[in-house]
């Protein structure tokens, strides 16, 4: 029941949130709570990081130990938490453009330690926060208020690239599809090791409005039609795949885990002592 | 009582062994010349002790990293020089908003930018105080030698730990690459403040809140059962953001207050000669060296100088300075910068004291006879 996961896993004398009407972010809160819930985790134990932006107010409204930190950091912050206290389940919220593009080296860095980090990435394609500029997220051609006449950058797939840098767990979801993201989000937040999700989430306000995309609804249905799941896009050739996105899960693999290690040299010198 | 352990130590390393004295139990940092031996040290000694070191992607993970640590608990400190320290800066004002304790030594060289990476200099005095945006609360010590390094990293931790802000240990080069020997203090004679944390199982605790009585509010640590939440963002008693002036206004004052009230408990100096003193010579760090011997010279010829250390150099020592050249005619600062600490002294002397600047900038030490041939040219 939502009215239970609202008053059990929320700050309800903070809400109503922040976000605009018709934008996706709720949906992707509420997937993080009830994956949470669904796990059956102790408040007390699960810390609740985020950086700048608008995803980066999910954490002031969920009743967890949380921690808002500066543009782009929250990984480097949540490394320190996680590294104090392992015992800790240490999650990020995140956006494209806090995590991809200020806290691009954090990112990578922290998939390649394959610390045990859970990142939801919020990916909305723009700075909703600063009123709609580009980001590394925005597709080429698109526009944002930095890019008037048309996105000349490529955008990154935030996937392929914790991938390639070393996580363990990398999925793929939206905010339409929400009860697929929840799962996935759980299964992220039970892998030992750096795990992310990129949860595509929509901003109708200012990505929407600047590319003519309608009405929210117009844009989750844009995320329906658009998404296919990674098994049903192997049978695809390229072309048969066109314009849509994988959703899904790409990695789910087992490496060493990096307090775990670091807790394996702390425990040669205490039988050495 | 134990006897006290003598050894031959670097400052770098005497900054180490202060930081675990002081309960130090995380170090996260980022390598940087000169101030690298100092995250070896603690590579090599924390994980005995099962503390945390972490070597971070870059300096500002490092700052990042170091706060979280605290958060989570743990004494935590980093380590840096002039471009680390520049690129801290923006977390190091996210610690003093939300109060989290922790210890940023910068081991002061040549700049700007990349500078004379080996080179000392007290070019940082100025980005201790003003390197972050915004109004906000700053201590900062400076060694003069390596057993004052270990005493005041010591220090440092429990002026974080006691007023809830980051505190900077700005040694210089000098200091920093220096060895000499060191008594080590016993732990007895050690003394050492924690974080005063909340009653376990509060359901009351305002992570912000600030009882009749109190200096800063408890602080606990996540994982305590208490669902607290910490933002950068200016913040009511419980830590949740708000854009209300009044709140902004309290809270910032509230900061910025609790170490301007207390500038007594949190100020250190030590002078000498300083009875018939026509003259002052103001110094700290690695310049008090030179400034001393400078002094002591000058004494012998009959020359009227008095000498004084600024050990706090943040909050500066004003209240006394004041006093000293209400006295003596003149006050001559020497410093490895072309004039920063100077503006202070500027700031709060009379108009017909005169100050002399002495600065130097080529990456060298400013040297005894230098400074002697400063005072004499005066008197």
């Amino acid at each position: 029941m939502s009215s239970e996961l609202i008053k059990n896993k929320f700050r309800t004398d903070r809400l109503p949130h922040i976000w605009c009407p018709g934008c996706g972010h709720g949906i992707a809160m509420k997937a993080l709570a009830q994956a949470i819930d669904n796990l059956g985790w102790d408040k007390k134990d699960v810390c609740i990081i985020s950086g700048i932006g608008c995803s980066s107010r999910a954490p002031g409204y969920m009743d967890f130990n949380t921690l808002h930190t500066t543009h782009g950091r929250a990984l480097a912050f949540a490394t320190g938490v996680k590294l104090a206290n392992p015992d800790l389940k240490v999650v990020v919220v995140t956006g494209d453009g806090d995590c991809s593009a200020i806290g691009g080296n954090h990112l990578i860095h922290t998939a390649r330690r394959n610390m045990d980090i859970t990142t939801i990435v919020f990916n909305n394609n723009i700075y909703g926060m600063t009123g709609g500029q580009y980001s590394p997220t925005t597709p080429t051609n698109d526009f944002g208020t930095t890019a008037p006449f048309g996105n000349i950058d490529k955008p990154f797939d935030i996937c392929k690239l914790v991938e390639a840098a070393g996580a363990t767990y990398v999925a793929r979801g939206t905010v339409y599809h929400a009860n697929p993201l929840i799962k996935l989000i759980e299964k992220a937040l039970l892998n030992k090791g750096f795990s992310l999700v990129d949860a595509i989430s929509i901003c109708p306000t200012y990505y929407g409005r600047k590319n003519k995309k309608g009405t929210p609804v117009n844009m989750m249905n844009f995320l329906k039609d658009k998404a296919i799941d990674v098994k049903a896009a192997a049978k695809l050739t390229p072309e048969e795949l066109g314009d849509k996105f994988i959703m899904g899960e790409f990695k789910n693999t087992q490496e060493p885990e990096y307090t775990e290690e670091y807790q394996k040299i702390v425990d040669r010198f205490k039988k050495e002592r | 009582m134990k006897n006290r352990e003598v050894k031959l130590m670097q400052g770098n390393e005497a900054c180490v062994e202060g930081a675990l004295a002081a309960g130090m139990t995380f170090y996260a940092g980022y390598p940087i010349t000169p101030s690298t031996e100092i995250a070896e040290h603690c590579a090599q000694k924390l994980p005995l002790i099962g503390g945390k070191f972490i070597q971070m992607e870059d300096e500002i993970a490092g700052m990042a990293a170091t706060i979280g640590g605290s958060l989570a608990g743990l004494k935590s400190m980093t380590a840096t020089s002039g471009p680390g320290f520049s690129l801290k800066q923006e977390n190091i004002g996210y610690a003093a908003l939300a109060e989290v304790p922790c210890v940023i030594v910068d081991v002061q060289r040549a700049g700007p930018s990349t500078g004379l990476p080996t080179a000392p200099s007290q070019g940082d005095i100025m980005q201790a105080k003003w390197g972050t945006h915004g109004d906000h609360p700053v201590i900062a010590l400076a060694p003069t030698s390596v057993k004052e390094t270990y005493d005041l990293t010591i220090k440092c931790f429990n002026l974080a730990e006691k007023y809830r802000t980051p505190v900077f240990l700005m040694l210089d080069e000098i200091v920093g690459h220096m060895r000499e020997k060191i008594e080590i203090p016993t732990p007895d004679e050690i003394e050492v403040f924690d974080r005063v944390r909340p009653e376990a199982g509060d359901e009351n605790y305002q992570a912000y809140k600030v009882e009749e009585g109190q200096l800063v509010p408890p602080m606990a640590a996540f994982g305590e059962g208490f669902h607290f939440h910490v933002t950068g963002l200016m913040h009511d008693d419980f830590g949740f953001p708000s854009n209300d002036s009044e709140i902004a206004d309290k809270l910032l004052r509230r900061i910025m207050n609790k170490i301007s009230n207390n500038v007594d408990d949190i100020v250190m100096y030590e002078e000498e000669f300083m009875e018939d003193a026509e003259m002052v010579v103001l110094a700290y760090g690695g310049t008090y060296r030179s400034a001393r011997s400078a002094v002591k010279q000058a004494r012998e010829q009959g020359l009227k100088v008095g000498l004084f250390k600024a050990i706090t150099i943040w909050p500066f020592p004003e209240k006394r300075v004041r006093e000293l050249t209400s006295k003596a005619k003149s006050i001559l600062v020497p410093e490895l910068n072309l004039g920063q600490y100077v503006l202070e002294v500027e700031r709060v002397v009379s108009d017909d004291t005169q100050v002399i600047s002495l600065g130097k900038i080529n990456g060298e030490a400013i040297t005894p006879n230098e400074i002697l041939a400063k005072i004499r040219e005066v008197l």
